[in-house]
């Protein structure tokens, strides 16, 4: 098929150069020019698509030398085509991922290890980083708030931020950080070291023995390391306020009582859900799709941190306008309250 | 004799028309390889030809881009992800650098194909591992290291013992001897020797090294990597027995079995002028 379409568009490439070196006004020609373009885009376009699909015999060889902007389009439709490629890939490995998960549970003991490495041994970092952060706003929100007079309701800024948005957040970044790239760099050494492949070879589905265990813990948990974030956090903020501003007690907490409902509790231990899921696929992607040596291994653990991030806020913004849409349509009189 | 012997019977592992392709780099090209039961075949050829690959795809690790592969009459690449995890019970793998579990002690790693299917008690598992670690040379107290604590020879056969505890039909080596001193490589050659005349498996040996081939093939096959080769040439220059290699005509053949350079060096002092 592509070499039929290379074969039927080189003639007129030739031709409609011939007429374009003449020159001139006359917009037939800027036309015919227009198509040999679209034709070189086209055949920039496949040879792309030849670059990737070269793994089958029989390839087409492109042996006119190319323009600049053909060297351009060729690149960028090579990265649009590597990223179709990543995504259908990476959403083949979510797939084969769901089946496992709802066909067979992996074992208890390859359960348990990833689940204290996820639960236990972040603790201490997530507690660590809520607390600063609950004091940081306590810090930065106190003097714009005095100016106007309104101290005390620095515990619902504190407290209504912390549980929405800080506290997930803080907490699924630290986990990309402490845990997704471990994962990244201990599957990735995996596969350099063919230990994956020894686990395929031994019968054992890689993916139910490796991945499962981590997708599943890291769902579980998430949740659990946010409550601990955003307790951390709301003592920080309250131990900054009360302890070192004075502001007074009573009004710190019936103004955070006021702002901060079930809803804004449920809205971020929600998505942290969300967090954990993409921290986990991501993590385990790019530690298996690692390439060989020292440098693949590093590569990957980078990688599977940058994505999480970045992953982490794309989900933040949807997930936030989704639940907003869905608060204000079951609680109208929420949005009065603005 | 034997070579009847083995037509007769239908052939254990089946390429059929394959082809391997990384990328833009033509690995395999249009492999034919049918291996009766009961054949040790040793794949001959030097680095980078796609021996590993060869092997890799019989056992559905690497998938063909063109062909099919059959083991025991059974397309491995249309069987579902279980269907073949249950099918590979029936391989042991022996990988290059043995490929052990390094968060595992040693008999953890030997037990894993057990714990992984069998229905044993752990009695039995302990059983079974101190046997095939015996068996292997390997004395006990090794069961509770773990694989950075062993020299390469021990993994070796540490990754061997891992192979033979579920009695596989099929064994694959990847490269044995590779790494190792003189004399361990021959205790690895005597191995699998020694575990084919055990129990009747048909064997695989991937190996540059002509001793290992000399002692324990059957049947041997050299490859030769497919960008040395005229479009139409089949990339196995070789299949025959071991006196019918040292006696063939061939001069990759001979350059192969004597370690010989020959016109590699031209390319090398090509190189060297063109830098």
């Amino acid at each position: 098929m592509l070499a039929s379409a290379a074969s039927v568009t080189a003639p007129e490439i030739l031709c409609n150069r011939k007429r374009f070196s003449c020159g001139g006004t006359d917009w037939s020609i800027t036309i015919i020019s227009a198509g040999g373009h679209t034709c070189w885009l086209l055949r920039a376009f496949l040879r792309s698509v030849q670059n990737i699909v070269s793994s089958t015999p029989g390839n087409i060889e492109f042996e006119e030398p190319s323009p600049w902007f053909v060297t351009w389009v060729s690149a960028w439709g090579r990265v649009v085509i590597d990223t179709i490629i990543a995504l259908g890939d990476f959403s083949l490995f979510c797939f084969r991922m769901m089946v496992w998960l709802f066909t067979r549970l992996p074992k208890k003991e390859t359960l348990w290890p990833n689940f204290h490495q996820v639960g236990v041994s972040s603790l201490p970092v997530v507690a660590l980083t809520g607390t600063f952060i609950g004091m940081v706003l306590a810090v930065q929100s106190y003097f714009q708030f005095r100016q106007i007079g309104l101290e005390t309701r620095l515990g619902g800024v504190i407290n209504m931020s912390l549980v929405r948005e800080l506290g997930p957040v803080l907490a699924a970044t630290m986990l990309a950080g402490r845990v997704g790239s471990s994962m990244a760099a201990e599957l990735g050494t995996m596969r350099v070291t063919e230990q994956i492949d020894a686990l395929s070879a031994m019968g054992a589905n890689p993916i139910r023995y490796l991945v499962v265990p981590r997708f599943l813990a890291c769902l579980f948990l998430i949740p659990a390391l946010t409550v601990m974030a955003d307790f951390m956090g709301v003592a920080g903020g309250h131990f900054y306020s009360v302890d070192i501003i004075g502001i007074d007690v009573h009004h710190y907490w019936h103004n955070s009582a006021k702002f901060v409902t079930n809803f804004d509790l449920f809205v971020g231990l929600f998505k942290s859900v969300f967090f954990g899921a993409a921290i986990a696929m991501i993590s385990c992607y790019q530690g298996f799709n690692c390439t060989a040596g020292a440098e693949g291994v590093g590569r990957a653990s980078t990688a599977a941190f940058v994505y999480s991030f970045v992953a982490i806020l794309a989900l933040d913004l949807f997930l936030g306008i989704a639940l907003d849409s869905i608060y204000f349509t079951y609680y109208p009189e929420g949005a009065s309250l603005l | 004799m034997i070579e009847q012997l083995y037509e007769q019977q239908d052939a254990l592992v089946d390429v059929k028309n394959m082809s391997v392709t990384f990328g833009s780099q033509n690995i395999l090209r249009n492999i034919n390889l049918s291996i009766p039961p009961g054949q040790t075949l040793v794949l001959l050829g030097e680095s980078g030809c796609g021996k590993t690959v060869l092997m890799k795809s019989i056992i559905g690790l690497v998938k063909p881009t063109i062909g099919e592969v059959y083991f025991d009459d059974r397309n491995i690449n249309q069987l579902s992800d279980r269907r073949l995890s249950l099918l590979r019970l029936r391989f042991g793998f022996v990988f290059q650098n043995a490929a052990l579990f390094d968060s595992m002690t040693i008999g953890q790693n030997v037990a894993f194909p057990l714990r992984q299917h069998g229905r044993f008690t752990s009695g039995q598992i302990r059983e079974m591992v101190l046997a095939r670690l015996s068996e292997v040379g390997l004395p006990d107290s090794v069961v509770f290291k773990k694989p950075a604590e062993l020299s390469g020879g021990m993994r070796k056969r540490v990754g061997l013992a891992r192979a033979l505890i579920m009695n596989p039909e099929l064994i694959m080596y990847d490269e044995p001897t590779t790494g190792l001193d003189p004399i361990m490589s021959d205790v690895i050659n005597e191995l699998i020797i020694r575990t084919r005349r055990r129990n009747p498996v048909t064997s695989i040996v991937v190996t540059h090294d002509m001793n290992t081939a000399k002692k324990v093939a059957d049947r041997v096959v050299m490859l030769m990597p497919a960008h040395r080769l005229q479009p139409n040439e089949s990339q196995m220059i070789f299949d025959g027995s071991v006196p019918e290699l040292t006696a063939c005509r061939d001069r990759r053949v001979q350059q192969f079995i004597n370690g010989e350079a020959g016109e590699r060096l031209m390319e090398l002092r090509g190189q060297r002028s063109g830098v």
